[in-house]
Formats: structure tokens, C-alpha cells, sequence
């Protein structure tokens, strides 16, 4: 692999190896708080710095970190991370962070964060490691923004709570699709996101266990 | 009695972890290719989780918890900021105890488990278990009602699922929808016929 650039580790997670689309790692949180785009926004925020300043930190201190307890030590650098987010969002942003409730707790078993501190913080220095967090949280970030817009826009009508479809319950035209505000269509989206972006870039296919053998017997439609 | 009968059956089918709250999704997909590997991660869920939710009641009550430590002279020490860094403490020590047990006393079960035992540790929904125990003050024997159940609820949605994706393998997926993409549309699926429970009152 190539000397890791700053520019690299930043832009390549958002497309190339989205966290979600590929690597399967945080997909929990991206699920449940999606269901209106302010969460989803506050959670990318939460998450994105979280991993890029757990990044930065157990890089710092990977030379000491024995491999035996480092599980433990990545652990706790991350939960003190996560316990400073819970307590500001907690005196600044009460009524979000009640509607977040679990979710922002959840950051430290988040498994992008775990596995970008495992697989690329342990091995490299601590700017890019930094970019390197940042990069993937917007790589998370993408994916839970549009799911945000799509579920909250054709689930209620509203963008951040301000109307844009006027919805027929205040008298305007918009019948809600109330679908999307339920879970499973978070699973549905997802599953159709990553459908457009393996159409897009076509490496990322998996290969099938089985392929259909091509039908040779005689065409009896004739 | 009943009160607990409705909180387990609530919390495996209403308020199932894997298809409600998408607790656990990373491992859920992960590892959910084969039903026996899937059963047996299920299995180590149900008793970490029975095991670390109690535990971590036993901890919020007597020493996090708002004047909590009043027994020990301090009744006005409030550290449940420390939650969250005592919760994973505790659940990823139960996992370590856990395996080394499981190694000496019951090598066979041990090595059916394998590498997964260790993966708990990260698995949202252990801590998510937790989490919601605090938020929602679960006493004591709620709460090993609640691990039961919530354990058990992430065993069978992965165990269902798994059975699934064997059965998936062998139909015609369009090609960029194949593995993870078809994963997701069948959990969602999954997902839409739990809901039905919802209206269930208990």
C-alpha cells in the first residue's frame, strides 16, 4: 500500500470505503437515530470527533500500549472521550441528548471507532491518524445525513423541523409516507444506498457463492 | 410474578435489540452466514448479557448513583458521569472472567464459542442492555429479567436471520445487491414483521 496521505486517509473512507457501505462497522447507531435529520447531524458530529481525537490520542501513546492490555487501554481512552461528549451535549443540549438518549453511550462500542483505533491508529502517527478518524466519521457522516433528509423529508415533510412539504394533516398537499419513520425502513435504504453505490463503483460487488448455471435446454417456448 | 413475565416477553419480542433498536448490527451481520455459528454467539450473548446487566445494577445502585454512596459517609457524591467508562470496565472484565472459565471448566463449549467470546465485548447491544436498564430504573430483579430477555432476543433474531442467508445463497440476486445490500433488505423485512408485536399491551 502507498504512503498514506493527509488528503487520502480524509477523502477516501467518504466513497472509496465508506465505513457503512463496505467495511459493515457502525451500522447500530446509524440505524435508530436517523428517523429525523438534527439527531443524525448531532451524532455525526459526536462520532466524527470522538474517532479522529481517539485516533490522534492512542497514537500518541502506541509505543507504550503492551499488545496484551491495549484492548483495555483503547477502551478507556475512548469512553472518556464519549463520557466528555455525554456530559456537554447534557449541559447544552438537554432535550437532544434525551432524544439521542442510549445512542450517544453506544459511540464507544461503535465499531468504526474500535477499528480505526485498532487498525490504523496502533501503526501510524498521530496527525494522520487524526485525518484518518476524521475521515471516516465523514465517511459515517455521509450516510447518516442522507439517510436523515430522505427519512425525515418523506416521513414528515420537514427538514430540521422546518415544513417543506406542507403535509395534508395542516392542509396543504403532502400525504406522509409514515414507513420511513418506522425502523425497518432505515434497513431498506441502507440496503438501496449501497445497491447505487456498487452500481457506482463496480469493484465493491461481492462474489456470489453460487452463480445460476444459463438455462440450455431446448427452447420450448418456440 | 407477572409483572416480570410481561417485562421478558416485552423485551424479547416488542422491544427486540437486533430488530428494534438495531443493537448489535456489526457482528448480527457479521457473523450470521451460518446458523450453527450464529447459534452459538447467541448462546454467549444470552449469558454475558444475564450476567453483566445485574452486575451493572449492583454498581449504578450502590456506588454510581445520585447519593449512592451515602452508606460509605458521602451522601453527596453523585458519579454517575462515570458511567459509562465503569459499564464497559465491568462488561469487558465479565468477558475475560467469562473465558478463562469457560477454558478450564468447559473446554468444549469454549471452543465452540472461539473467537466470538472475546468480540462480545464490543457487541452494542451488551452495552446497550445496560444503558437502557440505567435509563429506565430497572430494580435489581428487573434487571436480570431484562438481561434474560434482551439477551435472548438478539439470540433469535440472528439465529432466524442466519437461516435465512443460508437458504438466500442459492437465489438469483442482482449483482450489485449481492451480500451485504440483500442482508440489509431481509433484516428489514425481518424487521417490518416484528413490528407487528408492537401493539401487543402487556
Amino acid at each position: 500500500m502507498a504512503e498514506p496521505t493527509i488528503k487520502g486517509v480524509l477523502l477516501d473512507p467518504i466513497f472509496n470505503n465508506n465505513p457503512i457501505g463496505l467495511q459493515i462497522l457502525g451500522i447500530c447507531s446509524a440505524l435508530a437515530v436517523t428517523s429525523n435529520l438534527k439527531t443524525a447531524i448531532v451524532m455525526s458530529i459526536a462520532l466524527t470527533l470522538v474517532t479522529g481525537f481517539s485516533g490522534m490520542f492512542i497514537s500518541m501513546i502506541r509505543a507504550q500500549i503492551p499488545s496484551s492490555i491495549r484492548m483495555i487501554v483503547q477502551m478507556v481512552i475512548i469512553a472518556s472521550l464519549v463520557i466528555v461528549v455525554d456530559q456537554f451535549l447534557k449541559a447544552y443540549a438537554y432535550g437532544l441528548s434525551k432524544q439521542l438518549s442510549v445512542f450517544v453511550g453506544l459511540i464507544i462500542t461503535n465499531c468504526i471507532v474500535m477499528g480505526r483505533a485498532e487498525a490504523f491508529a496502533m501503526s501510524n502517527p498521530p496527525v494522520l491518524s487524526f485525518f484518518d478518524g476524521i475521515g471516516n466519521g465523514l465517511g459515517y457522516s455521509a450516510m447518516l445525513i442522507i439517510l436523515g433528509i430522505i427519512r425525515e423529508l418523506f416521513g414528515s415533510g420537514k427538514l430540521v423541523g422546518v415544513t417543506i412539504f406542507q403535509t395534508m394533516n395542516d392542509g396543504g398537499w403532502y400525504l406522509p409516507n409514515g414507513l420511513l419513520l418506522l425502523p425497518p425502513s432505515a434497513f431498506f435504504l441502507i440496503g438501496l444506498i449501497i445497491w447505487a453505490l456498487r452500481m457506482w463503483k463496480r469493484e465493491q460487488m461481492e462474489k456470489p457463492d453460487f452463480v445460476m448455471a444459463p438455462n440450455t435446454a431446448e427452447k420450448e417456448a418456440y | 410474578m407477572e409483572h416480570y413475565l410481561s417485562l421478558l416477553v416485552k423485551s424479547i419480542f416488542i422491544e427486540n435489540m437486533a430488530l428494534a433498536f438495531f443493537l448489535g448490527m456489526c457482528t448480527f451481520i457479521a457473523l450470521s452466514k451460518k446458523v450453527e455459528t450464529a447459534i452459538g454467539l447467541g448462546i454467549a450473548v444470552v449469558v454475558v448479557q444475564t450476567i453483566t446487566v445485574p452486575a451493572n445494577n449492583l454498581i449504578y445502585t450502590y456506588l454510581l448513583k445520585d447519593g449512592a454512596l451515602a452508606w460509605a459517609g458521602l451522601p453527596d457524591v453523585d458519579l454517575s458521569f462515570l458511567g459509562l467508562l465503569s459499564y464497559i470496565g465491568v462488561i469487558a472484565a465479565i468477558v475475560q472472567i467469562l473465558e478463562m472459565l469457560l477454558d478450564k471448566y468447559v473446554p468444549a463449549l469454549y471452543n465452540a464459542l472461539g473467537v466470538f467470546l472475546p468480540l462480545i465485548t464490543v457487541n452494542c447491544a451488551i452495552m446497550g442492555g445496560t444503558l437502557f436498564m440505567v435509563e429506565r430504573d430497572y430494580d435489581l430483579a428487573e434487571s436480570v429479567v431484562y438481561g434474560l430477555g434482551s439477551g435472548f432476543s438478539w439470540a433469535l433474531a440472528i439465529a432466524l436471520l442466519a437461516a435465512i442467508r443460508e437458504k438466500l445463497k442459492y437465489s438469483d440476486v442482482p449483482a450489485g445487491l449481492q451480500g451485504l445490500g440483500i442482508t440489509f433488505i431481509t433484516i428489514g423485512l425481518m424487521s417490518l414483521g416484528f413490528m407487528s408485536f408492537s401493539g401487543v399491551q402487556l
